[in-house]
């Protein structure tokens, strides 16, 4: 390769205003937010929430969460994937900072398969100040038991650690939501792959 | 489209290039000790859901996105000293990344952000916002104008200060390409000091330092630099020819 790349470099404190200015209310539109998916979309609507911890258990309350995921029957947006359902963009985007309890809060619909074999899932990338590259994470649902145990990326990873990337599910007055919380460090130390 | 478009997979992306990033715990950036993952990461084998992402074209730049200038203008023009930021964005083979969403944000010409958590003494100026984004062009260029930032202390060890930088993010086709990273400037003699900046591999540094150029400077306007971006992929080495 002629062109070598770029390095990365951390998202520091002060991204609120450049990346997600109207969560933290700053007056400038913004291209993502934890709003994935109105009335419109198609699926289960559900909400998928979480605290990302640090070494010693404490929420980090300046994380950039992003989300990437298919639509309820398995398909993304955009060019790369052809077979794309136009009506919802998939990516999400949510600071830690604005939330008394410093959690991240998407509200999206549950993704479908996406390929033979693969269980339903949603892609993470963490970003925070005190972090020099980002990191990236999947989070499977706990209710796509035999799914789970057949999904090839699960199912490489030592059993041991496959439930940190399980979001779990709670229904409350017919609201549907997932905890995922992400641990930097330690023993429960979430999964994070080389992606 | 012919029906063998419909099956087609999207371009495989080879993969991050760890002599070039920096790794997750730094102990002289000392925030990076508690929140950098200290496992070894898991392999994974790239399929739609990191070989696809989402796609920002000009519907979602406003008229004034890339002028830092005047984006933030309440009654007057912000002060500092003017500048434009161009390059391209490409991949390792070269070939240029179109249509791509680059964001961008920085302190003011006192060092100073407009974020809220930002509680350094230096003033904040009404007339700058300090936040753009635009999209690259058929060429993978991208222009922003703007006001050189400032450097600003931050609290990692005593007497610690920020070197001039704009920060920058970028998605090229994939979850498997996204970029965070910051553009630092020639000749900052705070570079040498700075444990972000040495957090990244030595053999990489000069890649994050934008180089001054006559040619993208404007007369009587601004002073132009160039930061050219290099994103992953594709994952074939080309031909050496
Ligand atoms: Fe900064």
């Amino acid at each position: 390769m002629s062109h070598k790349q770029t390095p990365s470099q951390t998202v520091g404190p002060y991204f609120a205003y450049g990346l997600t200015p109207g969560q933290y209310n700053y007056r400038f539109a913004e291209v993502a937010s934890g709003s994935m998916a109105d009335d419109k979309v198609a699926g289960e609507h559900i909400r998928i929430i979480g605290q990302v911890l640090d070494g010693e258990g404490v929420p980090i309350n300046d994380a950039m969460i992003e989300l990437w995921q298919a639509d309820a029957t398995g398909r993304y947006a955009g060019d790369s994937d052809v077979r794309a359902n136009t009506g919802f963009s998939g990516f999400g985007r949510f600071g830690t900072g604005t939330d008394e309890e410093n959690r991240f809060i998407f509200d999206t619909v549950k993704p479908g398969s996406v390929e033979n074999g693969a269980a339903p899932h949603v892609s993470i990338i963490v970003f925070m100040r005190g972090m020099l590259t980002h990191a990236y994470t999947r989070a499977y649902f706990s209710d796509e038991v035999e799914a789970n145990a057949n999904d090839p990326v699960l199912s490489s990873v030592p059993e041991g650690r496959r439930e940190t990337l399980v979001a779990m599910r709670n229904e409350e007055d017919g609201n549907v939501t997932y905890r995922f919380d992400i641990h930097m460090q330690g023993d429960a130390e979430t999964v994070f792959f080389d992606v | 489209m012919t029906e063998n478009d419909t099956e087609r997979e999207p371009p495989g992306i080879g993969p991050r290039d760890w002599k070039s990033h920096p790794a997750y715990v730094s102990p002289e950036y000392k925030s990076t000790v508690l929140r950098g993952p200290t496992k070894p990461l898991v392999p994974i084998t790239h399929s739609l859901s990191e070989l696809t992402g989402p796609v920002y074209g000009a519907e979602c730049v406003g008229e004034l996105d890339h002028d830092l200038t005047r984006n933030g203008i309440k009654d007057g023009e912000p002060l500092g000293e003017r500048m434009i930021v161009s390059g391209r964005v490409l991949d390792e083979a070269g070939r240029p990344i179109r249509n791509t969403l680059v964001e961008v944000w920085q302190a003011n010409a006192a060092g100073r952000y407009i974020h809220l958590v930002d509680q350094h003494n230096a003033p904040l100026d009404p007339n700058f916002f300090g936040g753009g984004r635009c999209v690259t062009d058929d060429e993978g260029r991208y222009r922003f104008l703007t006001v050189k930032p400032g450097a600003y202390p931050w609290g990692n060890h005593p007497n610690a200060w920020r070197p001039n930088h704009i920060h920058f993010s970028l998605f090229g086709p994939s979850i498997a390409t996204r970029l965070v990273t910051q553009m630092y400037f020639p000749g900052d003699p705070l570079l040498e000091h700075d444990p972000i900046f040495l957090g990244t591999p030595e053999i990489a540094r000069n890649r994050l330092i934008s180089k001054f150029s006559l040619d993208v400077t404007e007369a009587d306007f601004a002073l132009g630099y160039i930061f050219d971006i290099v994103l992953r992929g594709p994952d074939q080495t080309p031909m050496e020819t």
